[in-house]
């Protein structure tokens, strides 16, 4: 785990096959802090549809979603 | 209902000890309970020693078993065991020994990894695994 930004925690799973990548934000979200932002980079294609899937059904916000080249970058937000 | 997967782990080859490492793990990000039944070539896949060197893959696919294995390697991917004790690490997962398979092969908990949680019947999981929507026989 690095901090990119001031307040981002980044979770680079490129390179890791699903469900590799939701594993690592399932773990990184539950030792972040209420409000702290994560950034998860994923090569998954499962990743795509997975991420926003269970940060729905977890409760969190999904702040944004960005194609890379050969990955995605997903932010989220843990909000409770 | 229970919010739980069951699976009954009957084979003992690599290639089907995946899919249960990988739906474990899927079930325990989604927030449901893991009820794992291993018998048969699935509990001889749990043997001490068994997880790390157990090779086997499918006849049916024996050709391919070879490639297979390279990239796994190369795209640096976690065994089996591997994912299940971090699932296992993440969630509720629990697996269980079937007391017939040990009974059978004169074993008890003791000759069996330490991932194994308990030594059960076939009733118990039944049981246990009616309270819940999802059970897989693999």
């Amino acid at each position: 785990m690095e901090t990119a930004e001031k307040t981002r925690i980044v979770l680079d799973a490129r390179g890791s096959f699903c469900p590799g990548p939701l594993m690592e934000l399932v773990r990184g979200i539950r030792q972040a802090q209420v409000g702290e932002e994560l950034e998860v980079w994923s090569s998954d294609q499962g990743s795509r549809r997975d991420i926003p899937f269970w940060v729905q059904k977890a409760g969190h916000e999904l702040v944004g979603v960005s194609d890379q080249e050969g990955y995605t970058r997903f932010v989220v937000k843990k909000l409770r | 209902m229970a919010n739980r997967i069951s699976m009954v782990v009957f084979s003992g080859t690599v290639d089907k000890l995946y899919p249960v490492a990988i739906m474990a793990s899927g079930a325990v990000a989604m927030g449901m309970d893991v009820d794992i039944f291993a018998t048969f070539y699935g509990l001889d896949a749990f043997r001490k020693g068994q997880p790390q060197a157990n090779q086997k893959m499918d006849m049916n696919y024996a050709e391919l078993a070879p490639m297979l294995g390279q990239m796994m390697r190369e795209k640096n991917v976690p065994s089996w065991y591997d994912m299940l004790r971090q699932a296992k690490e993440m969630g509720n997962v629990r697996i269980h020994a079937c007391s017939m398979t040990l009974d059978l092969m004169g074993m008890t908990k003791e000759h069996l990894d330490p991932i194994i949680d308990d030594v059960v019947g076939v009733g118990e999981f039944v049981s246990q695994a009616k309270e819940g929507e999802i059970t897989l026989f693999i």
